[in-house]
């Protein structure tokens, strides 16, 4: 090992496990004293490749600090700061140990500088963020909590098995570079498979609205930035100029933007309008010139700012008044005006109105998209512009603080401005989304390639008066189509119906199918035992009846035995459980690792 | 509460609030048709007079259109959709 290097996501982890130990009345400050330093840690680190460690023959990079890692890193611990003042007033530790290592992970896989780490990162992701949804405590957030889980190990396994595929290649090893993406491998699909899945591309995409509308008010605001910008910081890395991803992120795009159409839940709007805007990133990357990466890089940065900002003002909504469906919430600008405003704020960054965050960061990924005369992207790109602007400037605050519907007497009587550090961060929040939008080079220096980034000027009168233009025409189809537009208290089925209903299909086989063969068998056995050979078939029926009945009953009785504690499974013990299950699952993988390793010598 | 205050005066002259905006309107159409140069168009379509004007409009109404289509397809559904039915 190299001289000592402190991990910035080392602070995280160890100011949570302190945390226990702090006194009541000095657990604001030290709730905001520990990202504070994660951020002074990360703006003081040295560029280079540090916390090298051997373990048998893999050597583990712990600290690639380069411009990509630097502006992830950056933004992250920034948002960390916010996050956690945002959540300040929570008094439950756990809700804040649980958000402290999800940064953590996200961190640590940002300055992964070979596989084995950015795995064991990825997963710490996964396995921290899901208690932001538990810890909701409703019915619906337990099941929506194991949903989320179970898509992201499926995520994991995928991204292991492409990981062990094309490091045991001959010719490569383990470190994270860019990939070869002009010619794939299954090993290298089955690694974008991994990523792709925390960016929410679809068809991989449900767990986020469905996981996202049910976390706790603040932890949405966690969850909002790490996971798919992590996975946008790994396509980054890995699969600049993929082509296949420039159609995914349109699609995407896209997909976000019908979904928020119908969408009657102001959260899970907001999560579609993530798959949305991280289309345009994706996209970027599958462009892969130096243009659309410093575009997708710089849209990350605003997008973790104004969709954080977003998850504030519709958080701080659902914590005042404990709604957060449009059909159960209208009128609220008497109560909540700042609120107001602030939602407003992130609404028109993210629909990238002249002077706010997403004009100067979203442009240049549509520029890089005409730039490379593929007039498609930057059209369909623009027309997702469209939708944004429709439903998150304009649908959000218009039937959360406007609207002809009124809430319940009870909704209105909780209803008031939040407490003083969720306003803080909500302002600090929307200045530095204005700051970006006014002052470029802040951000622009930051990027992959500022030189680049020095030359691209987003403000000319041609570019401004385009985006007004679709902006405010916007604004007009909104006004005469609003009766479309009113709310209905729906759900929308999406691409988690098939592990929803999936089940149903399972039962139907069992149910049907099996026991037609089961009969089919039966009737053999009989007309067998027709023909002189008794003692055969008695030998048969004697194995029908001990062996597979025994077995078949046996499997269906612990089959039902699981599913009833899984029904009645109290939430810290089904918690042990899969921390016992990761335990085990870590364990063979590392044997793993060791045996492929030790044969490959 | 001085904001709110202010949305009430805004909402209490909704008239000329939406005349204001009309005129906005208008007035970005009419200006790009006739002040902003076309030099940075990506494509001859852009040459359009308010093609931008046009783009957003015709968009935003497609977008609620279609997607409502879709949602009347089968996939907006009742809440408890999901619900067990057997609990």
């Amino acid at each position: 090992m190299n001289s000592f290097w402190l991990h910035p996501s080392l602070i995280l982890i160890l100011g949570s496990l302190l945390l226990l130990l702090v006194p009541t009345r000095l657990k604001r400050g030290y709730l905001l004293l520990i990202p504070i330093l994660l951020f002074a840690r990360i703006l003081t680190m040295a560029r280079g490749e540090f916390g090298q460690v051997h373990i048998l023959q893999w050597t583990l990079v712990f600290g690639r600090v380069d411009a990509l890692s630097s502006v992830f890193g950056y933004i992250m611990s920034l948002m960390c700061i916010l996050s956690t003042l945002y959540g300040a007033h929570v008094r439950d530790d756990w809700q804040h140990i649980a958000s402290w290592f999800y940064v953590a992970g996200s961190i640590g896989c940002i300055y992964a500088g070979d596989f084995i780490t950015l795995f064991l990162f990825w997963e710490m992701m996964a396995f921290s963020s899901v208690f932001l949804i538990w810890f909701r405590g409703r019915r619906e957030s337990l099941f929506a909590g194991y949903r989320y889980l179970l898509v992201h190990v499926a995520g994991g396994v995928a991204l292991l098995a492409g990981m062990v595929l094309h490091c045991n290649a001959p010719g490569n090893d383990w470190s994270f570079n860019l990939l070869d993406v002009h010619h794939p491998t299954v090993a290298i699909y089955l690694i974008m498979a991994g990523f792709i899945l925390n960016a929410a591309v679809p068809p991989l995409h449900a767990w986020l609205p469905d996981a996202y509308g049910e976390a706790t008010f603040n932890g949405s605001v966690f969850l909002c930035a790490f996971t798919t910008k992590t996975a946008v910081y790994a396509l980054c890395r890995g699969f600049a100029g993929m082509e296949i991803l420039v159609v995914l992120g349109v699609i995407m795009a896209l997909y976000g933007v019908i979904y928020a159409v119908l969408e009657n839940d102001c959260r899970r709007l907001l999560a579609y309008h993530i798959i949305s805007q991280v289309g345009y990133m994706v996209a970027g990357v599958g462009l892969g010139t130096q243009m659309a990466i410093n575009g997708a890089c710089a849209h990350a940065f605003a997008h973790i700012l104004y969709k954080g900002l977003l998850f504030m003002g519709c958080g701080a909504v659902l914590h005042m008044t404990g709604e957060s469906k449009f059909t159960e919430l209208g009128g609220l600008w008497k109560k909540m005006p700042w609120t107001f405003v602030f939602t407003l704020i992130g609404g028109l960054s993210i629909s990238a109105f002249p002077l706010f965050s997403g004009f100067v960061s979203k442009s240049m990924i549509v520029s890089a998209g005409f730039e490379e005369h593929k007039y498609w992207v930057g059209f369909l790109l623009l027309l997702a512009s469209s939708g944004t602007f429709l439903h998150t400037g304009l649908k959000v605050p218009y039937f959360i603080w406007f609207g002809k519907n009124k809430p319940k007497q009870e909704t209105w009587d909780r209803a008031g401005e939040p407490p003083w550090n969720m306003n803080a961060a909500m302002i600090i929040a929307s200045a530095l989304c204005i700051f970006i939008g006014c002052y470029t080079p802040y951000l622009y220096k930051m990027l992959p390639y500022p030189a680049l980034a020095a030359e691209y000027h987003p403000y000319n009168a041609y570019h401004i008066f385009e985006t007004l233009q679709i902006l405010l025409f916007t604004g007009l189809g909104f006004f005469l189509l609003l009766k479309k537009l009113v709310p209905d208290p729906t759900i929308s089925l999406d691409m988690d119906w098939f592990y929803r209903k999936g089940w149903r299909v399972f039962l139907w086989v069992a149910h049907k199918p099996v026991q037609a063969a089961d009969t089919f068998i039966g009737e053999l056995y009989r007309v067998a035992g027709l023909v002189p050979l008794m003692l055969s078939a008695r030998v048969a029926g004697l194995f029908d009846n001990e062996v597979i009945d025994g077995a078949v009953d046996g499997f269906a009785e612990s089959i039902r035995g699981i599913g009833r504690r899984l029904r009645f499974a109290q939430r810290g013990q089904m918690q042990q459980n899969l921390a016992f299950a990761f335990a085990v699952a870590a364990l063979l993988i590392l044997a793993f690792l060791w045996y492929s390793n030790a044969l490959a010598r | 509460m001085k904001l709110a205050k202010l949305i009430e005066f805004l909402r209490d002259r909704l008239k000329a609030v939406t005349l204001v905006c009309i005129g906005v309107l208008a007035l970005l159409a009419l200006l790009d048709i006739l002040f902003v140069s076309n030099e940075e168009a990506h494509t001859a379509i852009e040459h359009i007079p308010a093609f931008w004007s046009i783009f957003g409009f015709v968009g935003c109404v497609l977008i609620i259109v279609l997607s409502k289509w879709y949602g009347h397809l089968g996939i907006m559904t009742r809440e408890d959709y999901y619900e067990d039915k057997d609990e």
